[in-house]
């Protein structure tokens, strides 16, 4: 095993490990703690790809700006009622399966991907030769321009809803 | 590089009625601090809704003009005949709310201003040429949908059904992006027509996990048109969620859901029929059983009506499974049909609400032809066309769809499809068997308006002109989708 091999291994491992943790704990805040370090470790992934700017965002947007907006909602609710009910309904060994078949049907198949695509025009060497902010800022402002303004609409839509639905009284 | 088409600009001109759906939502969420009769708020947002209509139809002509903003965004005669059932779709229910949701004491302007968002979200998914363009579209339609479910705030059940909704569909767009993550990163785009291209150039067509990513995508919009089993969602939202929005997103998203699967198997999974077959042919069987079958148990209108779409979602499958451009063009003969005969039903049922009485359970339907034999005779007509009882548009949906399923070989479905179809009969005639032959419980007092008479007026003549002169609409649709 190669050095590389052996940092991917402990990340994949862990994000999988930290995903369990987020799921199982009683505690919300515990949860999303463990988030917060699932987070980080999956920017550190981006980094495994030669993606740093990714990575940075990964961490100054979800881990710095959700992350904290999830823990100001769990601490304005009283969760103290939560943390005495059981995690799971009963059929948590049903859905248990299904997952468990549907990632033992992924690994045995990924194994026969036979031919991989052609690199793009964005390959590693063509990114670093122009810089991320720039690659990616150049790409959103050009060929993703009509999804780019799709996704400004659903932020509004988003807050016109979070208005309508929790607004202390209307009329 | 030239600075003009590196932006895509000329690509605007493409894009004029969903900017205007988008411009006139807006306008709605401002007009609404200076005008308080919600009369004017649909008004605006009807006639903005028909100004899109004539952008799509005078603008560009029933086929299009073609692709824009890198090859994004497609204008073609099966994106615009969509639009079209989404502008019907959004005239119909902002005509049967208005009044209804007075009486829910729930009429704010931004009911009308969601309803074109969320259209607007359709008509992207319509036009979609790129998974991505496809998953933001789906998820304006989706979020818009959510708070609409909601919008009765004080009641439990409409917040039970937004929350429920809002779960589910968060639960299917993590299927959409695996299959798209999948999707992209074995054929290294996200294009429909380069990922057809690309399986071609690898020969990956029959790779298990190109089906992996495939599956995922059906499974997704299997939640959006409510497929059995990803219906869990349906009865408990269409039962919760106001009776306008129900209407609403009983036909919406399932049309757009329909819209973008067909769109996706054709033009980007062509080559792989057989695949995307076994996976969508026990789909079908399973969701007209369960649909018919539980459908039967309902003593809740909505919740029946619920399980009646949920049946529909299985016949208009069969034009998919038959996978030829005329199966495409019937399952689409298909939803402009069922836009009608379903907003028709929901409108009577919405009739019956008043301020204190529900006005939703089967039993509030005995004895109606007595007092209201109008809207007795109404229901009547939207309940043959939903059973498929000729001369109603509803037989011709079915038949045109059951007979590109015989001709493409499928003769065993459309069979079962025929069997689920006489079982579904029993529901739907009990409503018009307690209307005609019992005797009513208690007076019933119909709230009309004139935009609900409007609304009902259209609906039933659609149904019987379309039952009676097929070729009318099945002509256009076949100009829209070329064979």
């Amino acid at each position: 095993m190669t050095i590389q091999q052996a940092f991917f291994s402990y990340f994949a491992g862990a994000i999988v490990a930290l995903s369990l943790l987020v799921v199982t704990r009683k505690n919300p805040v515990h949860s999303v703690l463990w988030m917060l370090l699932l987070f980080v470790h999956i920017a550190s992934l981006y980094l495994f790809l030669n993606a740093e700017f990714l990575a940075a965002i990964q961490i100054i947007i979800y881990a710095g700006a959700i992350l904290v907006l999830f823990l100001f909602v769990i601490m304005l609710l009283n969760l103290r009622k939560e943390e005495t009910e059981k995690r799971f309904q009963g059929q948590w060994p049903f859905g248990l399966a299904i997952g468990v078949v549907l990632a033992v049907f992924v690994v045995l198949i990924v194994g026969k991907i036979g031919v991989l695509p052609e690199l793009g025009q964005y390959s590693v060497e063509a990114v670093k030769s122009e810089g991320h902010i720039m690659t990616v800022g150049k790409v959103l402002y050009t060929e993703f321009l009509l999804p780019f303004e799709i996704a400004s609409v659903i932020l509004l839509v988003a807050i016109v809803g979070a208005v309508v639905l929790a607004k202390r009284s209307l009329e | 590089m030239e600075t003009t088409d590196l932006v895509g600009l000329s690509g605007l001109r493409l894009i004029i009625p969903e900017l205007t759906v988008i411009c006139i939502a807006l306008i709605l969420l401002l007009l609404e601090l200076i005008v308080k009769k919600k009369e004017v708020m649909a008004a605006v947002g009807i006639a903005g809704t028909l100004v899109a209509l004539y952008g799509t139809f005078k603008l560009f002509g029933i086929n299009g003009p073609g692709q824009a903003f890198a090859n994004m965004f497609v204008l073609d005669g099966y994106a615009n005949f969509f639009k079209l059932i989404f502008y019907v779709n959004v005239i119909l229910t902002m005509c049967i709310s208005l009044k209804y949701m007075a009486v829910e004491k729930a009429s704010y302007g931004e009911y009308y201003a969601l309803l074109l968002f969320s259209t607007s979200g359709m008509m992207i998914m319509a036009s979609a040429a790129d998974l991505i363009v496809l998953y933001l579209g789906l998820e304006l339609m989706a979020l818009s949908t959510y708070i609409l479910a909601g919008l009765m705030r004080k009641q439990l059940r409409s917040n039970e059904a937004a929350l429920k909704y809002f779960f589910l569909g968060a639960f299917s767009s993590a299927f959409l992006l695996y299959g798209i993550s999948l999707t992209y990163g074995l054929t290294g785009t996200t294009n429909l027509k380069e990922i057809a291209a690309s399986l071609q150039a690898l020969n990956i067509a029959d790779s298990p996990i190109v089906f992996l990513g495939l599956i995922f995508l059906i499974v997704s919009f299997g939640f959006k048109i409510a497929l059995v089993p990803f219906h869990m969602w349906a009865p408990d939202v269409y039962e919760g969620a106001p009776t306008s929005i129900t209407a609403f997103m009983s036909v919406g998203p399932k049309a757009a859901g329909f819209a973008v699967l067909g769109r996706v198997l054709f033009e980007a999974f062509g080559s792989m029929h057989v695949q995307w077959n076994a996976v969508l042919i026990p789909l079908a069987v399973i969701t007209m059983a369960a649909g018919s079958v539980i459908a039967l148990a309902q003593s809740n209108i909505k919740r029946m009506l619920a399980y009646s779409s949920i049946a529909h979602a299985g016949y208009m499958l069969l034009g998919i499974i038959a996978g030829t451009p005329g199966g495409l063009t019937s399952t689409v003969n298909y939803l402009m049909i069922y836009t009608f005969m379903n907003i028709g039903a929901f409108a009577v049922i919405i009739m019956l609400r008043r301020e204190g009485f529900q006005g939703e359970s089967i039993d509030d339907y005995m004895g109606l032809a007595k007092g209201h034999p109008l809207a007795a005779a109404l229901m009547l007509i939207f309940m043959f066309s939903l059973t498929g009882i000729p001369p109603t548009a509803g037989f011709i949906g079915k038949f045109y769809v059951f007979m590109e399923a015989i001709n493409s070989g499928h003769t065993n479905l459309a069979i079962i499809a025929v069997i689920f179809s006489v079982i579904s009969a029993f529901f739907y005639l009990r409503i018009v068997m307690y209307m005609y032959m019992k005797d009513p419980k208690e007076d019933v007092v119909l709230t009309t308006s004139y935009s609900m008479n409007f609304a009902l007026a259209i609906t039933a003549v659609m149904v019987l002109v379309i039952g009676v002169f097929p070729s009318l609409l099945l002509d256009l649709v076949r100009v829209s989708i070329p064979g």
